[in-house]
């Protein structure tokens, strides 16, 4: 173990082949459905993420997110239905509220925002998904792998003041 | 110590669907000697998973491996659990204790990278097997059915689904937010292709759910709440003041014969006739009784008049009456709500609004009805004059990317349906001014030969402009339809008296509020959606609640009657059961740990979360529970589990799913 912080700069020319390791949540109902969607009407996109399925967008516990980026990976997708179409009626408007504020300590820990997303689809929104996927992967892409250790090599940056909206 | 489980995992190929991208033969191999450690103790591919014999397979194995866990990785569990947890059931295995794993619509129909493909079908299967360890063995929740329906909208397709259910034996409430059943249909004069009087066919089916002992007629009145859940749901109904007592009234007419205000009726007779205040939209409505409009009412205006009171024979007259609320219970839903036509205003080039001889395809349905305000005389807005030339333009407000892309199905029949009447009953020249013709449905081709025949025009282009500025000799006093003929490539300005816009058809204004009350969405376009496009055409992501006729798209009689149907027998279905299994995913409060914050409390839609004060605990009532989870991510003492969607199943499908590229990561470092 040694106590010098992770900040071996990341090599550009890597990142040209560099694939990032995408963690993804959704809703049953409503992004779940859009990748199914994307899935029948065989639209491609990156095969980074790897999906879980929720019951609700709303179930995101910020442990998931914040266990995902612990074991590996390089960014994590968060989606869930539009707002006011929420299959229980405005529990995505909860997720949100954990969104801003788990964007905010994640920046408190080292990580770069952008390896962050929330993806607003509904169930007949296949070709958004999949193409919000790719722009996704390609956000990540030059940030290069995160070499997060907690506890270890994350530097803390003085938080942002930005307006979490209610 | 924990016993270690036994987890079978299986690799479909789905045909080519699966194995024409991901090597299923590696995957497999793969997840027999990599994940060992997870506890998987055989692992196989086969061609269809879902067959019989691949059902059989899992299940001989079950008994032979003594499997204590499934993985199926195939399609979307949306498909294919069901089955696969079936099949765990018939070899004694919890049906909770097997997973699902797409790797079909989330890898190979979605990447063509065949090496990614397969390694993203290895995490895949990892997260899957990571989770399943976690699963407890699960009893789906039965709760009775309620063996009342509540059919929300009185069109045709709603009467139809209302009569089904009601033949069959059981209670229906039938919602309709105006005075009358009978919807668009009751406005129309003739359908086609058969060209028969569609209130001959429409109202012996009002007056039979009018009068059928197991149909609750609640006209006038409105849903404005919907608690529960199938089985049980509680629905609040205004049921507004018509401001007649209908246990007095016997519907004789005299009151709206001796009502001295006329009133423009911009419902049933689209702005095409007058109404009086008190009235029954048309003489052969359901109920029979009159509402008052009091908007309109010079009573309610002056407070004097009261003209109907003084004539009405019974006393039925009752200006004090209030809306009414109703709760009732009902165990599933069919929504029926229909459509509303394209505003033609919108199309200012085509002047409609502006210029007196354009109409739409609903005022000429009154104007050529025998009941309508001319008598069925197909004349002019002047009230007198017959037309000459009559021109027809399709696609109003459809298959047009600036209105609505989508194509309204029922017009092309309709204009030539209006073709037909023009020409039997004026004479005129029509003019049909089309995009495609579109008629595919049985008899339609027929119809639309039999038009060729009769001498009507057909003009493939789509109308630029209708106006009434002259440019050429011959067209003075006329209405000028400029179009391009797209088949000769000529620019015609085609001088006409008359002009119907077909306009298409689209969702209710308040779609959105109706999908949000019942807890189901709406498409891009504001149509409800179905579970299925194909193979659930009437049932909806929530169970218990049905969707039947134009509310879910643009479509005909035939096909609103056939959707009426198949919901009513979805529903009789499910009521003959007495009782329905639901998914067992639900919230609850481990009573030791809960800190009693009351942080869940507020979180939760459904309000299924109960504190006791005594104790300073939260409870979860499961039949109010709908299984979100939201409690269970927010509960800061994690004193709140999830079935199905535990911490541990989660957590453990993140590592999973990670596996994979952990021996990377430790190059890169």
């Amino acid at each position: 173990m040694t106590d010098t912080p992770e900040t071996q700069p990341f090599d550009k020319a890597q990142g040209e082949s560099f694939e990032p390791v995408i963690i993804g949540f959704t809703c049953n109902w409503c992004s779940y459905r859009a990748a199914d969607m994307a899935g029948t009407a065989r639209m491609k996109y990156a095969p980074n993420v790897r999906l879980i399925r929720l019951m609700c967008s709303g179930r995101l516990d910020p442990t998931f997110v914040l266990k995902a980026f612990a074991g590996g990976a390089d960014a994590v997708l968060i989606s869930g239905c539009h707002p006011g179409d929420c299959h229980y009626i405005n529990q995505n408007y909860k997720m949100l509220r954990r969104f801003h504020l788990l964007k905010r300590v994640l920046q408190q820990m080292g990580i770069e925002p952008e390896r962050l997303k929330l993806l607003w689809a509904s169930a007949a929104e296949g070709a958004i998904f999949a193409e919000e996927i790719n722009k996704f992967v390609e956000q990540v892409r030059p940030l290069g792998p995160l070499n997060w250790k907690p506890g270890n090599g994350a530097h803390v940056e003085a938080p942002v003041h930005e307006e979490v909206p209610a | 110590m924990e016993k270690k489980e036994r987890i079978g995992v299986y690799v479909c190929h789905c045909g080519t669907n699966i194995a024409g991208v991901v090597n299923v033969g590696e995957v497999s191999t793969w997840a027999a000697e990599n994940l060992k450690e997870q506890g998987v103790v055989i692992s196989r591919d086969y061609k269809f998973m879902c067959s019989s014999l691949g059902q059989e397979l899992i299940q001989k194995d079950i008994k032979e491996h003594g499997l204590t866990r499934v993985v199926v990785a195939a399609c979307s569990p949306h498909l294919h659990e069901q089955t696969f947890r079936n099949a765990c059931k018939g070899a004694d295995l919890n049906p909770y204790l097997c997973e699902l794993v797409s790797i079909r619509e989330q890898s190979s129909w979605v990447h063509t990278d065949k090496v990614a493909a397969t390694e993203k079908s290895k995490a895949l299967i990892a997260g899957g097997v990571a989770r399943v360890v976690h699963h407890e063995p699960l009893e789906p929740l039965r709760v009775p059915i309620h063996p009342a329906t509540l059919v929300v909208g009185g069109g045709i397709a709603g009467i139809q689904a209302a009569l089904e259910i009601a033949n069959a034996g059981y209670p229906v409430y039938l919602v309709e937010r105006e005075p009358s059943i009978g919807g668009h249909m009751a406005q129309f004069d003739k359908t086609f292709p058969t060209l028969d009087c569609s209130a001959c066919i429409l109202t012996p089916k009002m007056v039979e759910a009018g009068s059928h002992p197991n149909i609750t007629l609640l006209t006038y009145s409105e849903v404005e709440k919907v608690d529960g859940y199938v089985g049980n749901f509680v629905v609040t109904v205004r049921k507004r003041a018509r401001s007649v007592n209908e246990e007095l009234c016997t519907g004789c007419g005299i009151c709206w014969e001796k009502c001295p205000k006329k009133v423009v009726d911009n419902v049933f007779e689209a702005g095409m006739g007058t109404r009086k205040a008190i009235y029954v939209p048309f003489p052969q409505a359901v109920p029979k009784y009159p509402v008052i409009d009091r908007e309109n009412c010079t009573y309610y205006i002056k407070g004097t008049c009261k003209a109907c009171e003084k004539f009405c024979p019974t006393n039925a007259i009752d200006f004090a009456q209030e809306d009414q609320i109703l709760n009732i219970e009902v165990g599933n839903i069919i929504l029926a709500t229909g459509y509303e036509l394209f505003d033609a205003r919108r199309i200012t080039q085509y002047g409609y609004g502006r210029l007196a001889n354009v109409f739409t395809s609903l005022e000429f349905e009154r104007l050529s009805n025998a009941a309508g305000p001319t008598g069925g005389n197909i004349v002019l807005r002047d009230g007198k004059t017959t037309p000459k030339v009559v021109g027809i333009v399709h696609c109003v407000g459809s298959r047009d990317k600036n209105y609505n892309e989508y194509c309204s199905a029922i017009c092309c029949m309709q204009s030539l349906k209006f073709a037909h009447l023009v020409h039997e009953r004026t004479g005129a020249e029509v003019y049909n001014f089309y995009i495609d013709i579109r008629t595919p449905a049985k008899g339609y081709e027929e119809f639309y030969h039999r038009l060729l025949e009769e001498g009507t025009h057909f003009i493939r282009g789509k109308v630029a402009e209708i106006t009434d500025a002259v440019r050429l000799p011959g067209e003075e006093g006329k209405l000028i339809v400029q179009v391009e003929d797209t088949l000769t490539g000529n620019q015609l300005r085609v001088p006409v008296d008359m002009v119907i816009l077909s306009a298409g058809l689209e969702p209710r204004r308040d779609a959105k509020e109706v999908a949000k009350k019942f807890g189901i969405s709406c498409s891009a376009d504001g149509w409800l959606i179905e579970r299925h496009p194909k193979l659930d055409p009437v049932a909806t992501v929530t169970e218990g609640i049905y969707i039947a006729g134009c509310v879910q798209g643009p479509k005909d009689i035939p096909a609103s009657v056939a959707q009426g149907a198949a919901a009513a027998a979805r529903i009789l279905g499910k009521i003959q059961q007495k009782e329905i299994a639901l998914e067992p995913v639900r919230a609850s409060i481990n009573q030791e740990q809960c800190s009693g914050c009351r942080i869940c409390n507020n979180l939760c839609p459904f309000n299924a979360i109960l504190f006791h004060e005594d104790r300073m605990v939260s409870e979860v009532n499961p039949a109010l529970c709908q299984g979100c989870g939201t409690c269970v991510a927010a509960c800061p003492a994690g004193a709140i589990s999830g079935t199905g969607f535990s911490n541990e199943q989660i957590l453990s499908q993140i590592e999973g799913l990670l596996l994979l590229n952990i021996p990377k990561k430790e190059t890169v470092a």
